[in-house]
């Protein structure tokens, strides 16, 4: 099994939703995340008082998949995530031990 | 002999019936005028109930919100509630005897307490002041001012006062500063009263130096005393929810239409004309403002639009009722690029933590305004100053006495004056006592939580 994490602009998320479900993946766990990676913040000014905004909103999809769907999912939430500028995220991919469901403890790619 | 009996009769009849009919016209005549008195007295007091209401509605939620709004999300509630408790403890104060020092005839500096408890005022009207409202009206319009005006000063120490010390603050302030102020410039007899015998004769119609001034230097040496909260300015500190600000900004312009148009006294042409002024003046201060923001810092900003309209609100306190609709354009156009640049230029240049711009809008706003209502004040807007052979004496700059621009300055040096001296020593009073300033971990856990037990979001529950 292996977990996907994938950090992407918050308004592409209901795109990697409906692109997540179109290769049949339906659970995952969405956090609204702030961060920067090669990106530049911005500058916000109240009432002259200057602040560099360096940690930007970003939303960060979980979800932990069977390994044979590995590309076919990454290449999903690629498409989906893109729009080519500066700032569209990262995919991290881990390998997962054990999964379990805790309603009636399923275990392995069963519980998924 | 029986034809003259007759006549006499007839004439002594005719007598008494003519007396008669006289003195129906006078009954009616008597009548007539009870009821056109009643029918004035019923409108004005019908429109200062309203402006009492719209003056408390400033405070809370208006003020409330707009600070509320400015402040970190840990100080949401602490900040409204500085605000709101005031609603509570000044009214007390009023009650007892802030009314009667504020209104009641003593010295050119402080009332006396003929007033005390409110003794004596009732639904008669008191005609020094207002002759077509109950006494108690004028009463309870001139006590939100009272809220107002130290709940203004909160916004120079958010986010680091103590609770207990904001109201031993704030109570030894009403009496030090305000009840003083209030009837130098208002109260019969009062030193800078222009229409009841003051020897400056200060022209304010709403509360320019009483309120924004007092209010205003008051909150610079707050910010001073206290010193800057823990981490300004290189932390940020930025406003936590605008939009609570934006709606407590349109809020005070609505209600400002009764703190300013209310002042008249009375639903009359004069109320009209202060509307319309303090109306002109928040647009043009808005738009001021904006638009050096906009060449300064390259864009205009919603902060900045609803911070230039109460500016602009501010410097037509003391004018609005004095000038006519053009001159209430220009004055609220300086107020908003004069309090825009000390905002955005002072306050970063001495680097003092005035956290929410009390002094740069209130100080600053009230200052300008109370000095340009001596160059546009006219009695073609006012004319109740008469002079002995009734008529109307002139008043401003444009109405050829640029003299008064002195009585203005007066005015605006005794309130700065006060607002120092009281302040200072108040604040040395209230550290003695109870330490002005919240303690360290309080200060960076937040006011919700460690004064109050309570957070403004719980989005979990």
């Amino acid at each position: 099994m292996k977990k996907v994490e994938a950090i992407i602009q918050p308004f592409k998320l209901e795109d990697v939703k409906e692109a997540l479900k179109g290769v049949g993946i339906d659970g995952m766990t969405v956090t609204e995340v702030r961060g920067h990676g090669r990106q530049k913040g911005h500058k916000e000014v109240y009432r002259g008082q200057e602040y560099e905004v360096d940690l930007l909103p970003k939303v960060k999809v979980e979800m932990v998949i069977p390994s044979a769907r590995l590309e076919e999912v990454v290449r999903a939430v690629i498409v989906a995530a893109r729009t080519g500028k500066i700032g569209d995220g990262k995919i991290f991919v881990y390998d997962v031990a054990e999964a379990i469901r805790i309603r009636n403890e399923d275990r392995g790619e069963a519980a998924l | 002999m029986k034809h003259t009996r007759f006549l006499y009769g007839i004439l002594a009849y005719s007598v008494v019936g003519m007396a008669q009919s006289v003195q129906t016209v006078e009954d009616k005549l008597t009548a007539l005028e009870g009821a056109v008195k009643s029918a004035q007295s019923a409108g004005d007091n019908a429109w200062m109930l309203v402006s009492a209401a719209l003056v408390l509605m400033m405070t809370g939620p208006g003020l409330a919100l707009f600070y509320g709004g400015l402040v970190r999300k840990k100080n949401v509630l602490a900040t409204m509630m500085q605000s709101f408790v005031l609603m509570a403890v000044i009214t007390i104060l009023w009650a007892v005897a802030g009314y009667s020092l504020a209104f009641g005839e003593g010295s050119s500096l402080l009332g006396d307490l003929r007033y005390w408890c409110l003794n004596g005022v009732g639904s008669a009207p008191n005609t020094d002041y207002a002759a077509t409202i109950p006494h108690q009206t004028f009463m309870v319009y001139q006590l939100m001012f009272a809220i107002i005006t130290p709940a203004l000063i909160t916004g120079a120490f958010a986010e680091r006062m103590k609770f207990s010390t904001l109201l031993l603050f704030m109570t030894l302030w009403a009496f030090v500063v305000y009840f003083p102020m209030a009837h130098m410039v208002w109260g019969k007899g009062g030193l800078l009263n222009a229409f009841l015998g003051g020897r400056v004769p200060c022209l304010d119609f709403a509360g320019g130096t009483v309120v924004h001034v007092t209010s205003g230097v008051s909150a610079l040496v707050c910010a001073l005393y206290l010193g800057k909260r823990q981490g300004y300015p290189h932390e940020p500190m930025k406003p936590h929810n605008l939009v609570l600000s934006f709606i407590g900004a349109c809020l005070l312009w609505v209600g400002w239409f009764g703190f300013n148009a209310g002042s008249a006294l009375s639903a009359s042409g004069l109320a009209t004309s202060a509307f319309v002024a303090t109306h002109f003046g928040a647009a043009a201060a808005s738009l001021g403002w904006l638009l050096a923001e906009w060449i300064k810092h390259g864009k205009p900003s919603v902060l900045g639009g609803i911070s230039g309209c109460v500016a602009g609100l501010v410097a037509i306190t003391p004018a609005a009722g004095f000038v006519k609709p053009l001159p209430a354009l220009l004055i609220g156009f300086a107020a908003g690029l004069v309090c825009f640049y000390m905002v955005a230029g002072v306050k970063q240049k001495f680097g003092y933590d005035d956290s929410l711009d009390a002094f740069g809008v209130h100080g600053a706003g009230g200052t300008l305004g109370a000095v340009l209502t001596g160059v546009f004040a006219t009695n073609q807007v006012n004319d109740a100053l008469r002079d002995a052979s009734g008529r109307p004496v002139a008043l401003g700059w444009v109405d050829g006495h640029a003299a008064q621009i002195w009585n203005q300055l007066g005015g605006v040096a005794i309130a700065w004056v006060l607002a120092i001296a009281g302040t200072l020593i108040i604040l040395k009073i209230c550290d003695l006592v109870l330490g002005v300033r919240v303690e360290s971990e309080h200060e960076v856990q937040g006011l919700d939580l460690s004064l109050h037990g309570e957070e403004g979001y719980n989005f979990e529950s």
